[in-house]
């Protein structure tokens, strides 16, 4: 039986509480139990196929697009569970933002980029200045406010990238979820959206995904390490499972798990 | 050791020049009779081209000295294409909709496509004499029997799988990363749809209609069992009720005709017919490049 935990602190934002997602019949994580707290930066690391994509997305229901994709278990946000059946994922979406692996911006200016998603959410104060606020935010300001009328992908890949970001804080999330944001950047873009991401924390609580343990290092205060193992009672295939999770000074530093120590190591990955 | 150069008379060298002006051959055979038929067409047709053919009726067959023009045809076409775009792009742009970006590949969507599939396939004198029987022989449409507007009824079933399946494989190529940004900032599937998908498929989807339509203004079979013919000018919105002439079905009347001025008329509306038909291909592209231009602003 699963406890459901109303009265979760208050610096806590979102808990999984064991959470079990499969694609199908296949299970891709299991029995995941986690905090993430308010203000910091959580970064999710781990070996390929560990899952780690898997419950980021779980977090503001974009699994919900992928066909034979099922949750099991609890996801609490502001005291309820977002897998309830009455519960909207386009207000879930809403409140935790989402930046993708690959820059996606929309086929349109970049100040419509900025102001699609404020508009879809009923934004009716100063758009230019929500434009511009947002741009600052991201870092991408000064760049491109001589040409917000250009198209988004007139952009290079990593100011693409900071667009992304700017057009998710200008629906003003609470989190924001980012799947390795930074995979697709050259390491100077890399450093600027690390920077992007220093200024953020002040004001959203960030998750991010990253196969770089080096940025997991720099930007996050908390690290969640999952690894995938084979269980007897599964098909045979690798399960992930979240190993261990605790300050990311301590992951990286003095890891309990000898697994974790093995992975932070380089030993495999 | 076999030298590095290349050898002519290597029997894999010969082989490959072989087979590739084979298919240079077959490519050219391919273009011959779209060549032939514009220019014999343009030939024929052109010269029978006067300022009177779009404005006269045309003169019922055995007044051997002047056939008249083409303008209820031409109107007629017109119309009939228009009823049936305004049937089919709703219905198959909204169905494209619902198997690309709704449907989950289940059994409805399968069924749905097959049928898609099916209906491509029906031979288009089948949807005249469906709309026959449904419309025409029921006097169903306020009594009236031969109509435009079964006509456009019968064109519009023809149309209908070119818009479906051209709105489908268009919004598959919308990539998901799109998708995923827009329902990621907390937009609903509809305007998702409606403010990213829709847009950035908007190329392929407008040359399927336009493609659609250029199908239908062409068909005459289905016109015979619908619309019929008319020599009469169309002067108003009651006349939707009434035989409706029509470009194609102009030419089927006078091409067989024994009078050479019926012939002529009809080479003449073959030439309208075709140049039209090129035109609204050529729209098309027009139209594409410009929307290519205006999402890179």
């Amino acid at each position: 039986m699963i406890k459901t935990n109303k009265n979760t602190p208050k610096n806590i934002i979102l808990s999984l509480e064991n959470v079990s997602i499969s694609y199908g019949t296949f299970e891709a994580v299991r029995n995941v139990f986690c905090n993430f707290k308010k203000g910091n930066i959580t970064s999710l690391i781990g070996p390929s196929g560990c899952g780690k994509s898997t419950v980021l997305r779980s977090l503001n229901r974009m699994n919900d697009l992928i066909p034979n994709c099922s949750l099991k278990g609890t996801v609490l946000f502001d005291g309820t569970n977002i897998y309830d059946k009455r519960v909207d994922p386009v207000e879930v979406r809403r409140r935790i933002g989402m930046v993708f692996q690959q820059p996606n911006p929309f086929p349109k200016s970049i100040y419509e980029n900025i102001a699609f998603g404020a508009r879809i959410n009923g934004f009716t104060g100063d758009m230019d200045e929500l434009v511009e606020s947002s741009l600052r935010k991201a870092a991408l300001w000064d760049e491109c406010k001589d040409k917000l009328n250009d198209s988004g992908y007139s952009l290079s890949g990593g100011q693409q990238q900071r667009l992304c970001i700017a057009r998710t804080i200008a629906i003003e999330p609470e989190i924001i979820l980012m799947d390795e944001p930074c995979s697709a950047l050259d390491p100077i873009s890399t450093l600027k959206i690390e920077e992007t991401m220093h200024e953020l924390k002040k004001n959203y609580t960030i998750i991010i995904v990253t196969h770089n343990m080096q940025q997991a290092l720099r930007v996050s205060d908390m690290t969640a390490f999952f690894n995938a193992i084979e269980y007897e009672d599964g098909d045979g295939g690798k399960v992930g499972y979240l190993a261990e999770f605790n300050s990311t000074k301590k992951i990286f530093n003095s890891p309990k798990e000898k697994i974790t120590q093995e992975y932070i190591s380089g030993k495999f990955g | 050791m076999n030298s590095l150069y290349y050898q002519k008379r290597l029997s894999r060298n010969i082989g490959d020049k072989f087979f590739t002006s084979l298919s240079v051959i077959c490519a050219l055979i391919a273009i011959l009779p779209l060549i032939f038929l514009v220019t014999y067409i343009l030939i024929k047709g052109g010269s029978q081209i006067t300022p009177e053919l779009f404005t006269l009726e045309p003169n019922p067959p055995g007044d051997d000295l002047d056939a008249g023009g083409i303008n209820p045809a031409l109107v007629g076409t017109l119309i009939i294409t228009t009823i049936a775009s305004i049937i089919a792009i709703p219905v198959g742009v909204g169905g494209g909709i619902y198997l690309a970006e709704y449907s989950k590949g289940g059994a409805f969507s399968r069924f749905i496509r097959f049928g898609v599939n099916v209906l491509a396939g029906v031979p288009s004198i089948i949807a005249g004499v469906f709309i026959y029987a449904l419309i025409v022989s029921t006097k169903i449409l306020f009594g009236s029997m031969y109509s435009g507007l079964a006509g456009g009824m019968a064109l519009s079933i023809l149309m209908l799988p070119t818009v479906i399946k051209t709105t489908d494989e268009g919004l598959k190529l919308v990539p998901n990363e799109l998708r995923y940004a827009s329902l990621g900032i907390g937009a609903s599937m509809y305007t998702t749809i409606l403010k990213v998908t829709l847009p950035s498929a908007f190329r392929s989807i407008a040359t399927g209609v336009v493609l659609g339509i250029a199908r239908a203004a062409g068909e005459t079979a289905p016109l015979i069992f619908t619309a019929l013919f008319s020599y009469y000018y169309i002067i108003g919105f009651g006349d939707l009720f009434y035989e409706m002439g029509s470009l194609a079905v102009l030419i089927y009347n006078f091409a067989l005709e024994p009078y050479d001025a019926q012939n002529k008329l009809a080479w003449a509306a073959s030439f309208i017919l075709v140049l039209s038909i090129l035109s609204v291909n050529i729209f098309s592209r027009i139209l594409a490049a410009f929307t290519e231009k205006t999402k890179r602003v």
